[in-house]
């Protein structure tokens, strides 16, 4: 009988090798399942993961696509990573995002059509602080009475994509759009529009936000008193208390740091590669962060990791269905699989398979 | 506004439909989370449900055999994420996620041949003389059988927690699974007794939607359901009776909305149509902020990992 | 795509060969959908058209398609990765595709583009559009004859002008016909939510409404009709398996022609950038079998009407017509020009309630 025991402490080796294996599985899984939809295993699994790499006609264009993709998952998981390592749920980031970019474009929108330096810096500013401000609905009611920020910062979610569907239709509809829905185009704004820095290369200031992100947070958590408080609040609360931290005060600053970095993650989503306020703007992010962010362990690094593997996956899964026809559906059961097999195989990290003998229990 | 155009009566017929498919959710999760369990994967159970039951039931003609299948359909997806937190020790919360992601695509894939096609009657069934009662007698007792065997789920998860052992251990687990260990109790096989019910639930409620109160399969055809059935059981606070209630009020505030809009209510729809996610809030804040506080607390061991050291 | 299964680097450059051959004989078409192709509404539609261009040239085209693709950042890589694989002719069939239509259109200036909906064009980009408020002008029509309550129920997505022209466009004929007609419009903000859509049908079933429409994508409001025993008409496409007798009758988009027609020129190399609003003349716009509940009269002059529509004799939007608030919009013998269709942002006369904002 096989039993698990836990290792004293986590192997380097495993954590190294259970991504690699996770895919591996994936591949094992999902070909079985393109096989049985009719498609060449061998093919799909090439165009899911190869192609947008290497592929000559695509890769290219794919490669920056990655980095596009990956940008604004790295930045929301960065911030929800934190809550999460100290038990703070913000399951709501989707919710920040849309605020977010609803009040950057709105900043952006105010100013035109004249042109200044200081129009993009303010969006920003107004980015982070629309998304912080969504996510202090739930930080504050949680701190004040005590209610579950799961459930309101989720709820939240909804409310603000009533909200974007109003924006949409009514004060930010573009004038010269001839009554549809959606705002003026930010690209064709050059003082609200987040381009990319070097042409074909992906690199939007969103991409560059997510990195120093990364950076910031590694510091945090093992430089900082507060990534100190954070992680004790979450192994050892009562410890927490004794080392100073302030549980409310500390739920106020993870939601707020992880709202406002999901509200500039949409800012710059909706300044740049999107480029306008639609009633469907927001394609969900915000839910596919929070994988991304436990795929990474909640570390900084693998949470870098995580977003450009996911971001692999969209853009392969995309290239898969229009070049073999396989269904969009297909690639999300196929995503489904590779995070039970990327979650699953992580326990080898922290356990060790035992062979024992029966009654030895 | 002509409040005077909408029918209250049968205003609450329709709301006990409208609230049946996250009521049914609502409850397998609470019974889910009891055991210490948080499992965010309850809209990839409910889809799987319907596309399960919906399938089944056309090819049978038989809509028991439909609604047997989609419990059988979410509990098998559900072991799924059984095995992965309970044998691989996973993290709840993103093997949750990951799970609504399989669910909504491995529907879909299920459900191809399915699009278009007209699903079978499922009939009324009026409680006898009940039925004829005037006024309550259409309201509450001309409903088809899975709206009764809802509240009575309801009423037997709530005696089933109160009354018998094993709800008793089923609490204790979700309390304190080390000391529920020392006792002697199996931790895990209780917790994946607990998921498979929950996805039986959820399967449930995602069949009502595609047998009963749409009814058709589409994809994607929950929108959002296995979110609100999620959102239930917190407002509820882990209570059988308040997730009834929290259905309730919460169809009813979406079908009130429609009501509302139809007769011409001045009331910005945008607005409206927030309605129940922002009244839902204020619920939860009234409940939490007052006398209740303490009796709020979640089940103490929820979402966390349990292993066996000895 | 031979090229995809060729691993090794001299197969590579056998298969680089062949599929070169192959593109030169086989014009390659794209088509992106918002939703998925099984939503039995809009996207399965275009999906319909994209199927009647493979049977109209079989051997000498290929098609590719995208479902579930959000507008934006996402529409406008999957349109770049299309255009790269070699597409001749893209068809992005959603509004919110406009703008990332036409980033990807200055990126290829040699592929064709054709947008759905849209009113932004290039050298290389028509837009396209069906005059759906002739269908509407007809169901509305026969639904002020068949209502005994006097009320319509009317399921609308969103306060955008093609939804506004449909529900004027019905009411209008409505009224024509029945002066004591009154409509109940349910703004639902979401394009497919089959549960919210059945509540809004059972909403204003009970509030008194025996003739439901929708301009939502969705079968519910249909099965609903069905269940409850009262009338409805299809929209999108042919509903009749959801409400064998609850359906009157059905709007239809159909793309078929049009899509043919367009890969076609294509292939000619007579391709040009145009902007088409076609109706139910050329067929853009079709109907599904009448129904046996509709009377012999009243289909003989919804019949007369379509006629009327098809040979230009009438237009739906024709004078004397006022605006909600009573101020005068078409005179005597004028009808509506399409700018002002495109933009419609306003009630007609006698329309009960406000458009959103």
């Amino acid at each position: 009988m096989i039993a698990l025991e836990k290792r004293p402490a986590p192997s380097r080796a495993w954590s190294m090798a259970t991504p690699f294996l996770a895919v591996l599985l994936t591949m094992i899984a999902g070909g079985i399942m393109f096989a049985i939809l009719g498609k060449d295993p061998f093919a799909a699994i090439r165009t899911i993961f190869y192609d947008p790499l290497f592929n000559a006609q695509f890769a290219s264009y794919s490669r920056p696509q990655l980095l596009v993709k990956a940008g604004p998952l790295i930045l929301i998981a960065i911030g929800l990573s934190l809550g999460f390592r100290a038990g703070i749920w913000n399951i709501g980031a989707e919710g920040q995002y849309i605020i977010g970019a609803i009040c950057g474009a709105a900043t952006g929108l105010a100013f035109y059509p004249m042109e200044s330096w200081i129009i993009l810096p303010l969006m920003i500013i107004a980015g982070a602080l629309g998304g912080l401000l969504w996510a202090m609905v739930p930080a504050l009611l949680k701190t004040l009475f005590n209610t579950n920020e799961i459930l309101v910062s989720l709820l939240m979610v909804y409310i603000a994509e009533q909200l974007l569907a109003a924006m949409a239709l009514g004060a930010l509809r573009s004038p010269d759009g001839g009554g549809f829905p959606g705002s003026r185009n930010l690209q064709q704004y050059p003082s609200a529009h987040n381009a990319e820095l070097i042409a074909g290369t992906g690199l939007h200031l969103g991409v560059i936000a997510a990195l120093i992100a990364v950076i910031m947070a590694y510091i945090l958590l093992s430089r900082h008193m507060l990534g100190f408080h954070i992680q004790l609040a979450g192994s050892a609360p009562k410890a927490a208390r004794f080392a100073g931290a302030k549980p409310g005060l500390l739920v106020v600053t993870c939601m707020g740091i992880s709202g406002g970095l999901a509200g500039l993650a949409g800012l710059f989503e909706v300044a740049g590669p999107a480029g306008q306020i639609s009633i469907d703007f927001n394609s969900g992010y915000g839910f596919t962060a929070i994988i991304v962010a436990f795929l990474g362990r909640l570390n900084p690094i693998g949470i870098l990791l995580a977003g450009l593997l996911m971001a692999l996956t969209y853009i392969g899964g995309e290239l898969a269905q229009f070049t073999l026809g396989l269904p969009a559906a297909s690639i999300q059961a196929f995503q489904g699989m590779l995070l039970f097999f990327l979650l699953g195989v992580d326990m080898l990290t922290n356990f060790r398979l035992r062979w024992k003998t029966k009654g030895a229990v | 506004m002509d409040l005077s155009a909408i029918n209250w009566l049968t205003l609450l017929a329709s709301l006990m439909v409208a609230a049946t498919p996250i009521l049914l959710a609502g409850i397998g999760e609470l019974v889910v989370e009891k055991s210490g369990v948080l499992n965010l994967g309850v809209e990839g159970m409910m889809i799987t449900g319907a596309i399960c039951g919906f399938a089944a039931a056309y090819n049978t003609q038989s809509a028991f055999v439909g609604f047997a299948a989609a419990a059988a359909g979410g509990a098998a997806l559900s072991m799924i994420f059984g095995l992965m937190t309970q044998v691989l020790m996973s993290n709840q919360v993103a093997t949750g996620l990951a799970l609504t992601l399989f669910g909504l695509g491995f529907s879909a894939l299920l459900g191809q041949s399915y699009i278009g096609i007209k699903g079978i009657e499922v009939s009324a069934v009026p409680l006898g003389p009940l039925a004829d009662i005037p006024v309550l007698g259409p309201v509450l007792f001309q409903h088809d059988a899975v709206v009764y065997v809802a509240i009575a789920l309801v009423a037997s998860v709530w005696a089933f927690l109160k009354f018998t052992r094993a709800g008793l251990t089923l609490r204790a687990v979700g309390e304190n699974h080390d000391a529920a260990h020392a006792l002697g109790y199996k931790v895990v096989l209780i917790r994946l007794a607990a998921i498979g019910f929950g996805g039986a639930c959820a399967g449930l409620g995602g069949a009502y939607l595609s047998l009963v109160r749409v009814p058709q399969w589409t994809e994607g055809m929950t929108a959002g359901a296995g979110w609100i059935a999620l959102a239930l059981v917190v407002f509820a606070s882990w209570r059988p009776w308040r997730v009834l209630i929290g259905a309730y009020l919460f169809g009813g505030i979406t079908v009130l909305q429609l009501n509302l809009q139809a007769a011409g209510a001045k009331i910005p729809v945008e607005y409206l149509s927030m309605s129940p996610y922002v009244i839902t809030i204020i619920v939860l804040v009234v409940m939490s902020s007052g006398r209740g506080r303490a009796a709020l607390a979640a089940p103490a061991a929820l979402g966390r990992v349990f292993h066996k050291s000895g | 795509m031979k090229l995809h299964s060729i691993l090794t680097g001299a197969a590579l450059a056998l298969g680089l060969a062949a599929s070169g051959a192959m593109a030169q004989d086989k014009t390659k078409v794209g088509f992106i959908y918002v939703g998925p192709v099984g939503d039995f509404g809009w996207s399965y539609e275009h999906n319909e058209g994209r199927l009647a261009v493979e049977e109209a040239f079989g051997d000498s085209v290929e098609t590719v398609f995208q479902e579930s693709v959000p507008e934006g950042a996402d529409a406008e890589r999957v349109m770049t990765q299309m255009a790269l694989s070699g597409a001749d002719l893209i068809f992005s069939t959603s509004f919110g595709y406009m703008d990332p239509t036409l980033n990807v259109a200055a990126k290829f200036p040699d592929v064709k583009f054709e947008h759905a909906t849209g009113f932004k064009r290039a050298d290389n980009v028509s837009t396209y559009s069906a005059r759906f408020y002739e269908g509407r002008a007809v169901i509305g029509h026969i639904a002020g004859k068949m209502t005994e309550t006097n009320t319509v129920g009317y399921i609308a997505s969103f306060p955008i002008p093609e939804v506004i022209r449909g529900i004027n466009s019905a009411y209008i004929h409505a009224k024509k016909v029945n002066p004591d007609v009154e409509f109940k419009v349910v703004w639902v903000y979401t394009w497919f939510d089959p549960a919210k859509e059945a509540d809004a049908a059972n909403a204003l079933i009970e509030q008194g409404a025996d003739v439901i429409m929708q301009h939502t994508d969705s079968t519910a409001p249909m099965t609903i009709a069905e269940e409850k025993g009262i009338v409805a008409f299809g929209q999108a496409s042919d509903m009749k398996n959801f409400g064998p007798t609850a359906q009157l009758t059905a709007i239809i988009d159909d793309w078929a022609p049009y899509y043919v027609s367009r890969v076609k020129a294509v292939m000619d190399g007579t391709w040009e950038s145009t902007d088409t609003w076609d109706g139910i003349e050329p067929g853009m716009v079709a109907f599904a079998e009448m129904s046996d509940k509709i009377p012999a009269d009243v289909r003989a002059e919804a019949e007369q009407m379509i006629e009327d529509i098809k040979s230009g004799a009438y237009h739906p939007f024709s004078g004397p017509l006022n605006k909600q608030d009573g101020s005068a919009w078409l005179a005597e013998g004028e009808t509506a020009d399409d700018g002002t269709l495109a933009g419609m942002n306003f009630y007609v006369e006698g329309l009960e309630g406000e458009i959103p904002q």
